[in-house]
């Protein structure tokens, strides 16, 4: 009987199973079942997670909730189309508004602080892709995403869209400044 | 009674005429469309190439969208109601049911297909396979998608009924084929795929004609990837029964344990639909219970099934070659396989591509944490490329080259270049996978024009590493595309010009009943290096190394992830 043929019999399921299948699905099982239970794990013990909070929104109202934002915080403008870089409290609330084709505003965070991140997008969805340390969420129209991030490092990083949302989604670049805390340096920001 | 039914003098397979012209139609269709849409895919990976950038950005995001559709839903789902058909009618030596609607389903299908095509080239739906709402497409984009999804869902329930003709007309005994099995595994979930194309296409069209004023952007992707994601694992289960049949095919090869196998079959049926969560795992909206549950096909029984059948469809061709004597060592089996035979290569390429590459890499990033390293990234489209391409169409190419000389009672032509055929495809796609992950691993995304940001008011360079990967991967793809113009040309060359075997000879009778061999229900014996119960202990060490290579990069992403950011 192969198996383009009907098993032989009828009673094809009395068939003895060799002991290599059955030793290979005892395996196969367990490294299934370490791998369902090490997500919940990573919850618990990891520092890499997103908690699933949300919340609807209109894109009208949180685009008000960003400018608000900005013109509270912000402490100079980049390139000649005059975009702000937004300095806000360490520890606060922060807000990025994804919009075909820009982030807005840059931000500029310290380093072991941590913010509790807003983004949404007033038009059509975006990807939130921060580089290089390869972070990746989905940003959706209607829907506000809390992140509480804390950047570990200082540095330039890039803020890409990775979710295709048009003719010029390729240009979708901004940054993100992280820099010394000015609580633990005393120091201000550049 | 007409004279319907031929006994095929090669295969010994029975004909059923109507069944046959449906099934010849249908893989026609699809081969044609494979040969648009992997001309589509050379020009994507020809513009992904930084230093070429073959077409300008409207172009590109125009053909990126023709090759996902093209060659993700049509060139797959024509092949698949051609081997719908052929599992049914032909292996229960069936009539098939109505014949009629099957060409009413080809019909929808052929016109969906074209109504589309023309929208994507007409230039204002350069929306991508998954067409996000709510960025717009033309109506007749959506329209032509759901002509094609109810012709394919005709053609699946003209399998379930000559399933049931078959039963009834007593055309074989005891149970179906583990091979018709598979394909009755696939076409339930392409019942469910359907459904979810449905009901998220049929509001999208209405709401692209101004009758709906709003699509909730997550409710779409929730229930859009019920229908892209599940199509994806129809094409897992129709080429893992592909794999079983070609190991009957070529080695005679029967499965180790009917019982093991389907219940597999079964897991996947289960479970396998849900892990359309993979996809939003990015997600705002959506709970971490909900996305544990679902991304892990419930406590990754899939998964389990995957595995499964990565053993028994191996093990079944070492058994087969061990009893006929290569029984020294452990793979004497393996190295006097036929490797020059497309139809074993092509399909044994398939299994150690699926799982090397498209298995593992799915697993590891549908983990809800690892997804954020790779969302998005060009890693996606390499994934998927180990899965689609070296997984399901090589699988179908290698059933082509032995099914389409049955078919046309012509002799393959140019055997010398079919045999190279599975290796440039199936290696090029291999590297193209390769690449794209590696490239998707530094942060280069998908779906994008210009990984430099052409106009953009800043600057941004990935790593030379990932300008070299992307590089790689165009020459990857020109390989991958040789072989499957060969495949193309071999495929087309044989039904034109192929050497004739004969008419074919339709009789009226009716076919004898198809009948399993009275054998008896021991196990293996004494075949294998003398350990009881392991008949097969080279595809046992060849599991457990997949099974080292899995656990290894699984922790190696967790503990990168360990090293980034702190978020939560």
């Amino acid at each position: 009987m192969t198996a383009l043929q009907p098993p032989s019999k009828k009673i094809w399921w009395k068939q003895p199973v060799d002991r290599v299948e059955i030793v290979w699905i005892g395996i196969a099982l367990v490294w299934c079942l370490i791998m369902f239970f090490f997500m919940p794990f990573w919850h618990v013990y990891g520092e890499q997670n997103y908690s699933g909070e949300a919340y609807r929104v209109q894109p009208e109202r949180f685009a008000e909730k960003v400018n608000e934002f900005v013109a509270e915080h912000t402490v100079r403008h980049e390139t000649d189309r005059q975009i702000p870089v937004v300095r806000p409290p360490a520890g606060s609330d922060i807000y990025l508004l994804a919009r075909l084709w820009d982030w807005y505003p840059i931000l500029e965070l310290e380093k072991g602080e941590t913010y509790r991140l807003h983004v949404s997008s007033t038009d059509w969805q975006h990807g939130l892709s921060i580089q290089p340390i390869n972070i990746n969420f989905q940003v959706l129209p209607g829907y506000e995403m809390v992140l509480q991030i804390t950047p570990t490092e200082t540095g330039e990083y890039a803020v890409v869209c990775n979710e295709y949302c048009g003719i010029m989604h390729h240009a979708m670049l901004s940054k993100l400044y992280v820099v010394e805390s000015g609580r633990n340096q005393g120091e201000p920001s550049s | 009674m007409k004279p319907e039914f031929r006994t095929c003098p090669d295969s010994g397979l029975v004909l059923h005429r109507p069944a046959e012209n449906l099934i010849k139609a249908n893989a026609i269709a699809a081969v044609v469309f494979l040969a648009v849409g992997g001309l589509l895919g050379l020009l994507v990976a020809l513009t992904r190439w930084p230093a070429v950038q073959l077409l300008d950005a409207e172009l590109f995001y125009t053909v990126l969208t023709g090759h996902g559709i093209v060659t993700l839903l049509v060139w797959i789902l024509f092949f698949e109601m051609a081997l719908l058909y052929f599992c049914s009618s032909v292996l229960l030596r069936c009539r098939i049911a109505t014949p009629r609607l099957g060409w009413v389903a080809f019909g929808l299908m052929t016109v969906g297909a074209a109504i589309t095509a023309v929208a994507i080239l007409q230039g204002g739906s350069s929306v991508m396979f998954t067409s996000y709402v709510p960025m717009p497409a033309e109506p007749h984009f959506y329209l032509g998608l759901i002509l094609f999804a109810v012709g394919a869902l005709i053609g699946t329930f003209i399998f379930f009924g000559t399933l049931v003709i078959a039963k009834d007309e007593k055309t074989y005994e005891g149970s179906i084929p583990l091979v018709t099995f598979g394909a009755l595994t696939a076409a339930i979930i392409a019942v469910f795929t359907i459904a979810c194309g449905a009901i998220i296409l049929i509001p999208t069209f209405l709401w692209s004609i101004g009758y709906i004023s709003e699509i909730d952007a997550l409710m779409y992707r929730l229930i859009w990837w019920g229908m892209g994601h599940s199509s994806q694992q129809i094409n897992v289960a129709a080429h893992v029964a592909v794999w079983y049949a070609i190991a009957a095919i070529v080695f005679g090869a029967k499965p180790m344990s009917e019982k093991v196998s389907r219940g597999a079959f079964f897991l996947y049926i289960l479970f396998i639909s849900i892990a359309s969560a993979h996809h939003l795992l990015g997600d705002p909206g959506l709970s971490t219970e909900w996305k544990i549950f679902n991304t892990s096909y419930a406590m990754y029984l899939a998964v389990l099934a995957s595995l499964v059948h990565g053993l028994t469809v191996p093990g079944a061709i070492e058994v087969a070659q061990r009893e006929k004597g290569h029984n020294k060592g452990l793979f004497e089996w393996l190295r006097k396989a036929p490797w020059g035979n497309p139809v074993f290569s092509g399909m044994f390429l398939s299994l150690v591509g699926f799982g090397f590459i498209g298995g593992i890499s799915g697993v590891v990033m549908g983990a809800e944490q690892i997804n954020f390293l790779i969302h998005n990234t060009i890693y996606v489209p390499g994934h998927f490329h180990g899965t689609v391409a070296l997984g399901t169409t090589l699988a179908f190419m290698a059933l082509s080259l032995w099914l389409v000389p049955v078919l046309f009672r012509r002799e393959l032509i140019w055997p010398k270049l079919a045999m190279w055929q599975p290796w440039l495809f199936g290696i090029g796609t291999a590297l193209q996978a390769f690449f794209m992950m590696g490239a998707g691993t530094l942060g280069v995304s998908r779906r994008h024009w210009d990984m430099a940001f052409a106009g953009s008011a800043f600057e941004w360079a990935y790593p030379g590493m990932a300008y070299t990967m992307m590089a790689l991967n165009g020459v990857s793809a020109i390989m991958a595309v040789a072989g499957g113009a060969i495949f193309v040309l071999v495929i087309v060359g044989t039904i034109l010009f192929g050497k004739k075997k004969g008419a074919a000879e339709y009789s009226t009778r009716k076919p004898a009943v198809l009948t399993g061999p009275a054998e008896s229900l021991t196990g293996h014996g004494n075949i294998g290096l003398g350990i009881k119960g392991f008949p097969a202990p080279g595809t046992f060490i060849l599991a457990m190394f997949l099974l080292l290579v899995f656990v290894v990069y699984y922790f190696i992403n967790y503990g990168y992830l360990a090293s980034v950011w702190k978020f939560s």
